[in-house]
Formats: C-alpha cells, sequence, structure tokens
C-alpha cells in the first residue's frame, strides 16, 4: 500500500492527512505554533492515534506559507551581497532599486556592479569582468556576509556569466550561499533579480525550518524521506527544496486547489477556499490552478514568479461583521484569536462564524451566545456574502459556460449551496483540509533549460527531456511515471551553429 | 516654464501607459529612472511651446528597440543624453529643449532623463498623441518635414549618425537595422526641430495632458470611484465595450506583434462580443462583427477594476477589461493623416470613420 503524509502549516491552522493509496485514511486540524515544530510534532500525533499506520508512511510532504510571511512580516530575513553582472548597461538602476525602503534596509549588506552580460541572440554584450569579480568576492568574505544573489544580463539564455561569478565566489568563500537568477526566472532582470535576492535573504530561514521539519519527523518516530511543495503543486526532496524557498511562496493556494481537485474527481473547476481571514478563489485547468502572468508582489517586491491565479476577498471565519453605522462585512478579521474573541466562543466581537451558527450552517461553540441576534441582520448578512462571493466567482469565471465550483477550506460551511454563475457547488469530504490533501498528493517535477547546437529541433528537444527525466529522479520520482508537461523552444541568431534554448518540464510519482 | 514635481511625473507614468493604446513600452523602468534622479535632488522644467523662439533648436528623443530587450537592458539617462549631445556635435550648434517622439508609453520620460542629465527643458508636446510603431507615422512626417540627420546611441562605445535618408521609410529602415545590430535597444535622437517647426506641426499639450489623466486615475483610486469614469470625463472619451478576455492569439511578424484578441460582454455588454486587433498598438475593435471604432483614434484597454492600461503583450485569457476610445489630435484626422496612420496604413480595408464623428 502506497502512505503518503501531507501536512500544511498555515498562519492559523497545521493540518495533516494520512493518504492511504487514493483514500485519505486520517485527517487532523492543529493550531500552528510560534516554533512551527511543536504544532508539526502535535498534529502528527493526533495522526498516527488515528490511524498507526501513520508511522509506515514512504513520504511526507509539507506545505508552507512560512517564507512568504517572513518576507510580509520583514522578520528572520538575512543580509544579503547582490552581484549584477551587465554593466555598462542598467548603471542607473542598481540592484533593490525598487524595493520597498524598509526591507531593503534590512536585506542589503553590499552591492557589486560589474561588466558582462549577454545580448538577446546570445551574443556577449561585453567580456564579464572576472577580475573585478574575484576583488568582489574577497570584500564579501571580509564582511562576514553569507549570502549572496548572482543576476547577470539576458542570463536565462546564457547563463554562463552566471555560473562563472559563482565558481569565483565559492572559491573565494567556500561557505557562502550563492543563488544564481537564471534558476529562478525569466526575461525581467529586475523581476528576476528581485526574485534572487528575495530567495538568497531567507536561505538561511530555509535551511533552519527543514531542519526543524526533519526534527519533527523524527520526534514523531517517522522515518519516511521529507519533500516540500511548490508554487507548481510538485514536490522536491527537503535538502534539495531549501536552497529554493522563494519556490514555495504560493504553494499553500496551490496545493488547496490541487487538494480540490483530488476530493471531487473534477479537473475542470472552480475553486473557492474560506480560510481564516481571507478567501481565494481560483480556476483548475486540468487538475492544476491557471496561472497569473503578470508581475506578482511580494512584500511590495516586484516578481515574474509563476502563481496561481487568484482572486484574494477580505472574507474567511474571522471575519469582523460591523452593525454600526452600516452592516459591513470585514475586510478586518479576529484571525488566530477566533477561539477566544467570537461570540459564541465567549468573547465579545460579532464574526462571520457568529453569523453562520446563528443561521445554523454550522454548530461551533455555544449557540446560545448567539439566539438574540436579530433574524434581519443575519439575514442581511447572509446575503452580503452571498454577493461577495458571487462577484468574485463571475470575476474569475472564463468560460462562457458554467463551470462546477468547489467549496473547501475551514470556512467552506459559508459558501451557499446555489449561487448565480456556477452549475453546482459541490461539498466534498474532507474539504476542510484540502490543502494537507493536495501537498499528500504532489508529484516530483524535474527542468531544464538549455541551450543545444547543431541539433535538431526533435533531437534537442529528445535530449532536454531525458535531462529532465534524470533530474526528477534524483528529486525522487519514479522514472515509469514520468510525463512531459512543458516543452518550450527558442532558435537564437548569431550564435555559432545552429543554437535552439529548449525548455522541458517533466513530473512523476515519487518512488516507492 | 515650470518645475514638474515628483508626484507629475508619477502622474505622467500612468496617463502615458493608458495613451499607448497598448504599446510604446511601460513606463515602469523610465519612472525608476526619475525617481532615482528625483531622489538626488533634480527638478526638471517643462515649457510651453510658445515659449520657443523660431529658431531655437529643440531635440526630439526617443529609445528605439524591443521592449522584450529592454527589460533586460535597463534604460538609462547618460545613454539617452549621449544620443542628444552626439546630435550637437554632428550639428555644431547647442539644442535649447528637448521633446519626446511619442507620448505613449515609455518615451513619454525619455526627455525627462535626457532634460536632467543636460539641465534642458522639456516641451510639452510630442508628435504621435499616443503611440504607434514606426517613424513615418508622426505630424512631422504628415507635415512633410525633413527627416535626417538622426543619432543612435549604444550603451558601448557605438555610436551612429544616419545623415541622409530619401524618405520617412528609409530613415525608419536604417536605423531599424542600426538598433538592431546593437542588440535591439537604443537611444535616439531626431532630425532637430526648429522653435518655428515645432509651433506649427507637433502635438502640442500631450505631456499635460498625459498627466491630467494619470492625476484623475490616482484621484479615482484615492476616493474609491471608478478610475475609469474619470479617465472619460477628463478626456471626454467613449466607454466603447466591457467584458472578460476569452480568447488571444499573438504573433510577431515583420518586427510587429500582430494579433487579436475576442472579449465576451459583461454587465451592460452582457451578451455581445467585442473583437479586437492589434499590431504593436490597438487598431481596429469590433462590435458584434462591425466595425466600432479604429485607427488613429485612441484604442486603450484598461483593467475594469484597477484602471490600470493594459499592454498588448500582457492582455490574457481571463482579464475583466474596459475599451475606451480617446479623441485623436487633429492633425491625424486630416486626409494626409489618415493617409500615415490610418486603418489602411495597418493593412485593414477599412473607410475611417471615427467614433467620435
Amino acid at each position: 500500500m502506497r502512505r503518503r503524509i501531507g501536512i500544511d502549516v498555515g498562519g492559523t491552522n497545521t493540518d495533516a492527512v494520512l493518504l492511504e493509496d487514493d483514500v485519505v485514511a486520517a485527517a487532523v486540524k492543529t493550531p500552528t505554533t510560534s516554533d512551527v515544530t511543536t504544532g508539526i510534532v502535535r498534529a502528527l500525533a493526533a495522526l498516527v492515534e488515528q490511524a498507526p499506520g501513520a508511522r509506515e508512511a514512504q513520504a511526507v510532504m509539507i506545505g508552507t506559507t512560512h517564507f512568504t510571511n517572513a518576507v510580509v512580516q520583514r522578520r528572520d530575513l538575512g543580509r544579503v551581497a547582490a552581484v549584477r553582472i551587465g554593466l555598462p548597461s542598467g548603471a542607473s538602476l542598481p540592484p533593490f532599486v525598487d524595493w520597498p525602503e524598509d526591507l531593503a534596509d534590512l536585506v542589503r549588506a553590499h552591492v557589486v556592479m560589474l561588466e558582462g552580460g549577454h545580448e538577446f541572440d546570445g551574443r556577449p554584450l561585453v567580456p564579464f569582468d572576472t577580475r573585478g569579480m574575484r576583488a568582489a568576492a574577497r570584500r564579501i568574505r571580509e564582511a562576514g556576509i553569507r549570502s549572496v544573489a548572482v543576476a547577470a544580463v539576458f542570463s536565462p539564455l546564457n547563463a554562463s556569466g552566471e555560473e562563472e561569478a559563482a565558481t569565483i565566489l565559492h572559491e573565494e568563500c567556500p561557505d557562502l550561499a550563492v543563488t544564481l537568477s537564471h534558476r529562478l526566472g525569466r526575461i525581467g532582470l529586475l523581476e528576476r533579480e528581485n526574485a534572487a535576492l528575495l530567495n538568497a535573504c531567507l536561505i538561511e530561514l530555509a535551511r533552519k525550518t527543514s531542519r526543524a521539519f526533519t526534527e519533527a519527523l523524527r520526534a514523531s518516530g517517522i522515518a519516511a524521506p521529507l519533500y516540500l511543495t511548490q508554487n507548481d503543486g510538485t514536490v522536491m526532496l527537503a535538502e534539495v527544496a531549501e536552497a529554493y524557498p522563494v519556490y514555495s511562496f504560493a504553494s499553500g493556494p496551490t496545493n488547496s486547489m490541487r487538494g480540490a481537485a483530488f476530493l471531487s474527481k473534477r479537473d475542470e473547476a472552480l475553486v473557492i477556499d474560506v480560510g481564516g481571514t481571507t478567501t481565494d478563489i481560483g480556476s483548475l485547468r486540468q487538475g492544476f490552478p491557471r496561472e497569473a502572468n503578470s508581475v506578482v508582489e511580494i512584500g511590495g517586491v516586484r516578481t515574474l514568479f509563476r502563481m496561481p491565479d487568484l482572486l484574494s476577498l477580505g472574507l474567511g471565519g474571522g471575519t469582523i461583521v460591523r452593525r454600526e453605522p452600516t452592516l459591513t462585512i470585514g475586510p478586518a478579521s479576529v484571525g488566530y484569536r477566533l477561539t477566544e474573541q467570537a461570540l459564541v466562543f465567549g468573547g465579545d466581537v460579532l464574526t462571520v462564524t457568529d453569523v453562520a451558527v446563528a443561521a445554523g450552517l454550522i454548530d461551533l461553540g455555544d449557540r446560545k451566545r448567539v439566539a438574540t441576534l436579530p433574524p434581519t441582520l443575519v439575514a442581511a448578512a447572509l446575503a452580503r456574502i452571498r454577493a461577495m462571493i458571487e462577484e468574485g466567482v463571475d470575476r474569475m469565471e472564463t468560460d462562457a459556460g458554467e463551470a462546477p465550483l468547489i467549496a473547501v477550506g475551514g470556512g467552506s460551511f459559508l459558501v451557499p449551496p446555489r449561487l448565480a454563475g456556477v452549475s453546482d457547488v459541490l461539498n466534498v469530504p474532507h474539504q476542510a483540509v484540502a490543502n494537507a490533501v493536495g501537498a499528500a498528493i504532489a508529484q516530483v517535477s524535474g527542468e531544464v533549460d538549455q541551450i543545444f547546437q547543431d541539433l535538431t529541433r526533435d533531437e534537442a528537444i529528445a535530449r532536454a527531456r531525458r535531462a529532465a527525466e534524470d533530474k526528477a529522479v534524483a528529486a525522487g520520482a519514479d522514472r515509469a511515471t514520468i510525463n512531459v508537461v512543458e516543452v518550450e523552444d527558442l532558435p537564437l541568431a548569431y550564435l555559432p551553429g545552429n543554437s535552439l534554448r529548449t525548455r522541458v518540464r517533466v513530473v512523476g510519482d515519487i518512488a516507492q | 516654464m515650470r518645475p514638474v514635481t515628483a508626484e507629475e511625473i508619477e502622474s505622467l507614468a500612468i496617463g502615458a501607459w493608458i495613451l499607448g493604446t497598448g504599446g510604446g513600452g511601460s513606463p515602469y523602468l523610465a519612472l525608476l529612472n526619475m525617481r532615482q534622479l528625483y531622489g538626488k535632488g533634480v527638478v526638471c522644467r517643462l515649457m510651453d511651446a510658445s515659449e520657443l523662439a523660431d529658431d531655437d533648436l529643440v531635440a526630439v528623443v526617443s529609445n528605439m528597440g524591443a521592449p522584450l530587450v529592454g527589460q533586460e537592458r535597463l534604460t538609462d539617462p547618460q545613454t539617452m543624453a549621449l544620443a542628444v549631445t552626439m546630435m550637437e556635435e554632428y550639428l555644431g550648434r547647442k539644442f535649447h529643449a528637448v521633446m519626446s517622439l511619442e507620448i505613449g508609453g515609455g518615451n513619454s520620460i525619455q526627455p525627462f532623463m535626457a532634460a536632467a542629465m543636460l539641465d534642458l527643458p522639456v516641451v510639452d508636446g510630442d508628435c504621435m498623441g499616443r503611440a504607434f510603431p514606426e517613424a513615418q507615422m508622426t505630424s512631422f512626417a504628415i507635415h512633410d518635414l525633413q527627416m535626417y540627420p538622426l543619432t543612435l546611441a549604444d550603451v558601448r562605445d557605438n555610436a551612429v549618425v544616419v545623415a541622409r535618408a530619401a524618405s520617412w521609410k528609409w530613415m525608419e529602415r536604417i536605423s531599424r537595422k542600426a538598433c538592431v545590430e546593437v542588440g535591439s535597444i537604443a537611444s535616439t535622437c531626431k532630425a532637430p526641430r526648429t522653435g518655428k517647426e515645432i509651433k506649427e506641426c507637433a502635438i502640442l499639450g500631450s505631456t499635460t495632458k498625459a498627466m491630467g489623466i494619470g492625476r484623475a486615475v490616482q484621484a479615482a483610486r484615492r476616493a474609491h470611484r471608478d478610475p475609469i469614469d474619470a479617465v472619460l470625463e477628463v478626456e471626454a472619451g467613449i466607454r466603447i465595450f466591457s467584458g472578460k478576455i476569452h480568447d488571444i492569439a499573438r504573433r510577431t511578424t515583420e518586427g510587429f506583434l500582430r494579433g487579436t484578441a475576442i472579449l465576451e460582454g459583461l454587465d451592460a455588454f452582457r451578451g455581445h462580443t467585442f473583437r479586437l486587433a492589434f499590431q504593436n498598438e490597438f487598431a481596429v475593435g469590433w462590435l458584434d462583427g462591425e466595425p466600432r471604432v479604429m485607427t488613429p483614434d485612441l484604442i486603450c484597454v484598461l483593467d475594469t477594476v484597477a484602471g490600470d492600461a493594459i499592454g498588448t503583450e500582457t492582455l490574457r485569457y481571463g482579464q475583466r477589461v474596459t475599451v475606451i476610445a480617446l479623441p485623436a489630435p487633429p492633425i491625424l484626422l486630416t486626409p494626409k493623416g489618415i493617409e500615415h496612420v490610418g486603418p489602411r496604413a495597418f493593412g485593414y480595408d477599412l473607410d475611417f470613420r471615427s467614433v467620435f464623428a
């Protein structure tokens, strides 16, 4: 039997599920703790209590919003040296130029700009200043900086400058963590550099967090390898993933949507994920979230990550309902203090959860404490919530025909059973822990993005595909289950021979 | 002549992106440069064309090349200024002011970058009143002004002077070739203009107009009002269609980004379909199969909620957008203007009919 554990560490709750083949055998929801580890240990203990088979799981997948939160909340960030290779171009817009000042002050330790980089057709812009690089590496060592981000002009087309910089940096500073921008992004120097800088400032936290997760598994008596979930719904072995914390920025919503597809057995649908503070609405295409292809800001920093195309509403179980001067829903929320502050839990703040309990949508806390709420108020609040959801669904829908809407998340009881613009509202078992389910079903991916010379297009793609498969296997995939999910090729003029830039991405199941 | 505030540059970037009618490249990187310069204490000056003497000399500047390359080889004020000083050296004369080639998109801000380096004023105006892809699509070409010389500066020590050209199209071909050779991005100073030519042949006041549009959007956002209504009010525009992008197809041919987008109607337009054709900029729009709006009327596509302009490169499936039309500068609507920038100039066999007629 295939046994996999999926864990989602959210801001409010840590959810865990045990998947036996394709069946959810156990599911738990526990509060997230400030040290993260304790919450995971508790969740795993509860899971093992429900299903002792959890100890024999062959893989554990963890999804977390930890790194996004660190950037948004400006905490646990490392100081970073930025190396830009591209002078004489771009001199007036140095690294960190469009960062919010508070974040730049926290992260920026040193900035180096050197001659080098490439043209759009692969020719060098100017020769790479390797002597300057070596001198800079020594300064970085003397300043005691532990993490560096390197970004070169057109490195997604020709990464040789960034690779050479990494070699020199490692020669001069053997313990330095080096993030190369071409591993993280596409065309768009500032956005790609920003991604590399964010990654570099999170790398220590990522190592620490990954170690804490491993520790939590060991403390729970689970020997399975640990994987971390990525923005695209796949996983990487934790020891590989800890070098790329930015890849997990959007893994929470991705996991929810993948879990919704799995639980409902629908590949084409809208998904609404109602949490404690916000509601995310997204669209599933072939079982994966539709991606946004615009600029994504994280903590005020522009990046070009591939993120699920989501519409976020300020609506969740903890959302505050105000009666005066007019009825308003949110956007403020009591968040994780729901169980102290909501009326049904003995508090004195009227929340959306209280309205739902008064209306009989869910049984939580002490029902008597909301018995005196005027029925007109309850009806008006529910009508407002319905209108918010219907408007959001209408904005996310792209087909003329009506699609089903899958409701997931701890607050899914707020989604009315019938809604304008959707064919059905699907409520599925374990919908409250869909994110953990999405983590548990994640596959392993491998990607190659390389320039091939003197090969036909078919040969180049075949070679890239083999290399991508090898990478996926190294990251923990079962070779027999690997599928190609993306192929992209771009002929490059002006380079010697027939040059073709080829990108192939494959995914496969985790090897037994 | 008056100083330009940092806030006005921010407004200019928003308004110019709307006037870009889908092309012209995002003003974001140019705006970042201006923020840096203003942060160091620079203050640019804006002048009315009427303040120019007839024999004053004005540099008409723009960045040339592929927007994609501009995202890697970031624009900088030094190279922009270099194109201007090269022209001064070639002519053996000094400029009195700089002006934008096109107010739509990033080139709205390029003259401010040059002006900041050279301590020259910027003339309130341009020669397109929007964005267009080629050199002959300007009010100067419509007025048959001389199209040479042209200087082209690369960030390395490469410089090109196109001393003569037989026509606007030849100037476009020769300078485009040089631009591709230095990596498809270059700063250019177009044929120098006298104060008299500017006063008679430029599209005057377009810088202030772009700032006004941007300011209206910013004010509407602050007041939680509809920014699109605000644009329509300040520019006497028309709301053409609101809907969701249902299909989008793009291809690159002969240096153009060509394509079509299909919109399914929402709200007042529910049940209707709108087709938008673009060649770098939005060129023609059909409502339920009938031509509804066409170049040179400005066809702008805005995010329905935020009011931000959306470029032809960033249109995507599922976006909720509103198509609006803004009036074109009168010079573009003359028979000669229509010949240069009307639907047939972009290969559409349609008689121009203004949506404002």
